[in-house]
């Protein structure tokens, strides 16, 4: 059964989707907001992050304490994502907390108090989770991969920020970060559960309606003027314009010697699409096919199942406003990095030699078909579907046309999809854990020094 | 609501029907788990578990997957310390393909020597990314220690000496030993008929031997005299700080107290361990959260009391901050304890962790994957109507009940202490 939500834009340019599921009697309300880690001033990386974790710690009206109590005394959750194009107030709580929870959840987003002591503690929280994942080889790896792929690119960096770029946001930074976000035209609200869609955007409206948008002008983007520029744009909506990227000229493999670990995390890949090419669905079926489908498709074939080499293997396709990476990671022993790299190129040049069978096509497009019912299950999976159709602007009635989408995807258009994205010869591979290149020098510690080869 | 039914081999089966939604789900769950592992085979039951998703006498090993992807389903399974489960969530039209692939799975799993080989280096390699965080190296060196003598001592992955050694006659003894009817629930949620539902079943299941019921362990761990401690030294970049308490199990008691005192402590977490209820704990009000996180002083914290069918642990974890010492943190942590069993909690709190608990009993069992487990997982470890009174049961908690049951367990000498302590 389509979702067929209700959606309402407001004269102030808030978007409101409103979807009832009585399963049970609790509401999910997403406060999605179009900006994120990609407007990060360029030497304060991180201050998307800050902002998030600083901005439902009080408002104008109410204390960081007074917040956290009312909350907590419904059981409801409340929590702030920031993503690179994406920031989202996320709540779930009774049905019965429903107007008082959405009350909250706007007086965050409009009214935020950014306190100096709220700003120094959550600082310091966002420092310790950085060192944290220091201490992680798959976020070292993902750190690596994304550096070496992207270069100069601001997809380089990532959403968590660097340390001295979180060190030097000031209250300042912050509070000019969300006027410039935190504009009406760039808010959507999404409520699913246990309220009538017209009941849900009335107190939408009621709480959102008179917020005045604080200016017209673009957005600036660090690198909106340079190279080639695509559009991705809902309707009638800024877009949100980023730079193309290109995979190095040739392979390259970087390495995170962290020698006091049990295993290596290896990433393995290349500059992906954007949500916008037509191409997507395409590359999605192809995606599924190469590293989803049941445990990892054919490369959970090949170094899970007949090699044993891994817990995991899996490839996923992360298109945005702009081309995000599609990536292929492994947890491997030390001994298995270079044959776990080996078998990947292997299954790649299989690919593009001799493409898919037709039967590996029809199964994933019949298993991605049928799990729409599944993935559209919970209140905080539709907001969650229901935030993405409005970001990029896929129509309130994706859902229903997703089967025919999937449907049509032929397996000559996978494995064009392949050719077009797959180039062993230029991957970026990085490595992190007990493991050093074979044809350099150990590096001289664990402190995470990058060495790199062409 | 659910409708429970016994096969005459004594498969017990329990259905509920969902209508909101056109899936179903099945879950198949076995009373076996990592403390029914004897010496030299620890992580046989988890191992297990892997090779029963490897072919069967009627599903050839590579035709496993696609029989629910078909349908856009999804399958998995987890071991834990009292039990293994199967599951698969896929439209209602896989109904009939669920159920033949878990009767498959009770009874015709081959153990083929070179995919029990090819597993133990996936399983190694699952021990080895776990390794990799520093909690989890923590958390097994502490739950080792605070257990001398239960087997709730031993991960559930096993030690790695034991999956080098292990044999394929092992894994497969145990197989047969645990996978018998008597000893399994099978759990059907979604939206299904649930006559039809029984046909099905008794026609998959009716005719698998019912096998002896497996023996159980009689171990019991002795009441712990004095405080342990251990210290993990190793490279890193962030202290970590956890005590673990002899708890009760489930079924005592003192649980809920032991539970409610956890929520005010820490925000509320639920009952569900597969799904975690989806959301965050409602924690920043908690006495923890509050002195250690607010105070900069950890970078966040967190307790852990998972209802088990013996008495097992009530965890409290913390993260240093960047910057701050394991004994600031270990100095705030013991004086919030100290002022637990001093001083009790407020009724403003008790019903504070009232409201939550209620509300996450709600996100717990917002899915038909999600009910079923819960049904299943409480019939495991007590009996399925135990997961309807849990609101009832939550709702007779009284403060004196609290302060009593944190006196009890939060004692010093009931507690193991453990430090990551990072070398730079």
């Amino acid at each position: 059964m389509p979702l067929n939500p209700r959606r309402v834009v407001l004269e102030n340019g808030v978007t409101i989707i409103a979807k009832s599921n009585h399963t049970t009697p609790a509401v999910s309300t997403l406060v999605g907001v179009r900006t994120g880690a990609y407007a990060d001033p360029p030497d304060r990386d991180g201050t998307a992050a800050l902002c998030a974790r600083v901005l439902d710690r009080g408002t104008v009206t109410r204390s960081a304490e007074a917040i956290a109590d009312d909350l907590d005394g419904r059981g409801a959750s409340l929590s702030v994502v920031a993503g690179r194009h994406q920031m989202a107030v996320a709540a779930t709580c009774l049905m019965e907390d429903f107007r008082d929870v959405l009350a909250l959840a706007a007086d965050i987003a409009r009214h935020p108090r950014f306190a100096e002591e709220e700003i120094v503690t959550r600082r310091e929280n966002l420092i310790s989770s950085i060192r944290q994942a220091q201490d992680d080889p798959a976020s070292m790896a993902d750190d690596a991969f994304m550096q070496a792929l992207y270069g100069e690119h601001s997809y380089a960096r990532q959403v968590r920020g660097t340390i001295p770029g979180i060190e030097a946001i000031r209250r300042q930074d912050l509070v000019r970060f969300h006027q410039r976000g935190f504009d009406p035209s760039a808010i959507t609200v999404i409520v699913v559960g246990d309220v009538e869609e017209d009941a849900a955007i009335a107190a939408v409206s009621k709480l959102f309606g008179d917020w005045t948008p604080q200016s017209k002008s673009t957005p600036v983007f660090p690198e909106a003027s340079t190279s080639a520029i695509a559009m991705a744009a809902s309707t009638a909506r800024q877009a949100v314009a980023v730079p193309d990227a290109a995979n190095p000229a040739a392979r390259r493999l970087v390495s995170v010697a962290m020698m006091n670990k049990a295993q290596a995390d290896v990433v393995y890949g290349f500059v992906g699409i954007r949500r916008s090419d037509p191409d997507y669905t395409a590359m999605s079926v192809m995606n599924n096919a190469l590293g989803q489908y049941a445990i990892g498709g054919r490369l959970g074939d090949s170094i899970r199942e007949r090699q044993g080499m891994a817990y995991y293997v899996f490839s996923s396709l992360d298109a945005t406003f702009g081309p995000g990476p599609f990536s292929i990671r492994a947890g491997v022993s030390a001994a298995n990095v270079d044959k776990t790299i080996a078998s990947i190129d292997v299954e790649l040049a299989t690919l593009l030699e001799k493409g898919f069978t037709q039967h590996e096509i029809d199964e994933s497009k019949s298993y991605m078909i049928g799990s729409i019912p599944r993935q559209l299950e919970t209140n905080a999976a539709i907001a969650s579907f229901l935030l993405s159709v409005d970001t990029f602007g896929l129509g309130l009635d994706y859902d229903a046309r997703l089967p025919g989408l999937i449907g049509a995807v032929t397996k000559d258009a996978a494995d064009a999809a392949a050719r077009r994205l797959l180039d062993p010869a230029r991957a970026v591979v990085a490595v992190a854990g007990p493991w050093n290149p074979p044809s350099l020098p150990p590096a001289p510690d664990g402190s995470g020094e990058t060495v790199s080869r062409s | 609501m659910v409708r429970e039914t016994v096969l005459d081999n004594g498969l017990k089966v329990l259905v509920q029907e969902v209508h909101t939604a056109p899936l179903a789900s099945v879950w198949c769950w076995y009373r076996v788990g990592s403390k029914d592992e004897g010496p030299g085979v620890t992580g046989v039951s988890h191992w297990c578990e892997h090779m029963n998703f490897k072919g069967t006498t009627n599903i050839p090993r590579d035709q496993v997957k696609g029989i629910i992807e078909k349908f856009g389903g999804s399958w998995n399974g987890y071991t834990w310390v009292d039990q293994t489960t199967y599951l698969e969530t896929a439209s209602k039209d896989a109904l009939d393909q669920m159920l033949f692939i878990e009767a498959e799975r009770m009874d015709a799993c081959l153990y083929e020597p070179a995919d029990c080989e090819s597993e133990r280096t996936v399983i190694i390699s699952e021990l080895q990314g776990g390794e990799n965080d520093p909690e989890q190296l923590l958390d097994t060196e502490v739950t080792s220690t605070a257990f001398k003598v239960h087997p709730y001592h031993h991960p559930t992955i096993g030690w790695l000496t034991d999956l080098q050694t292990m044999t394929r006659d092992d894994l497969y003894g145990h197989y047969r030993r645990y996978y018998v009817p008597s000893n399994a629930t099978l759990v059907i949620v979604g939206d299904v008929d649930t006559d039809d539902v029984l046909k099905r079943v008794e026609k998959r299941f009716g005719a698998i031997a019912p096998g002896a019921p497996p023996s159980r362990i009689r171990q019991v761990e002795p009441e712990q005299q004095a405080e342990r401690r251990v210290v993990l030294r190793k490279e890193g970049t962030a202290g970590y700080w956890k005590a673990a308490f002899h708890a009760p199990s489930f079924e005592d008691e003192a649980f809920f107290p032991l539970l409610v005192a956890d929520a005010v402590m820490n925000g509320a977490g639920g009952l569900n361990i597969w799904s975690g209820g989806g959301v965050s704990r409602p924690q920043r009000s908690a006495r923890l959260y509050r002195a250690l996180v607010d105070k900069g002083l950890a970078s966040n914290v967190t307790g852990s009391l998972m209802p088990t069918q013996h008495p097992y642990l009530y965890g409290i974890y913390a993260a240093v901050a960047e910057g701050q010492t394991l004994t600031a943190v270990e100095e705030v942590m013991l004086a919030e304890i100290d002022r637990l069993c001093a001083g009790g909690i407020t009724p403003e709190e008790l019903k504070k962790v009232h409201s939550q608990l209620r509300a996450r009993f709600v996100y717990d069992g917002d899915s038909v994957t999600d009910i079923a487990h819960q049904i299943g997982y409480f019939e495991t470890i007590a009996s399925w109507p135990a997961y309807h009174s849990l609101r009832s049961r939550l709702d007779g908690v009284t403060i004196e009940q609290v302060q009593a049951a944190a006196v009890k367990y939060l004692a010093p000498a009931n507690r193991t202490i453990g430090w990551f302590e990072p070398c730079r």
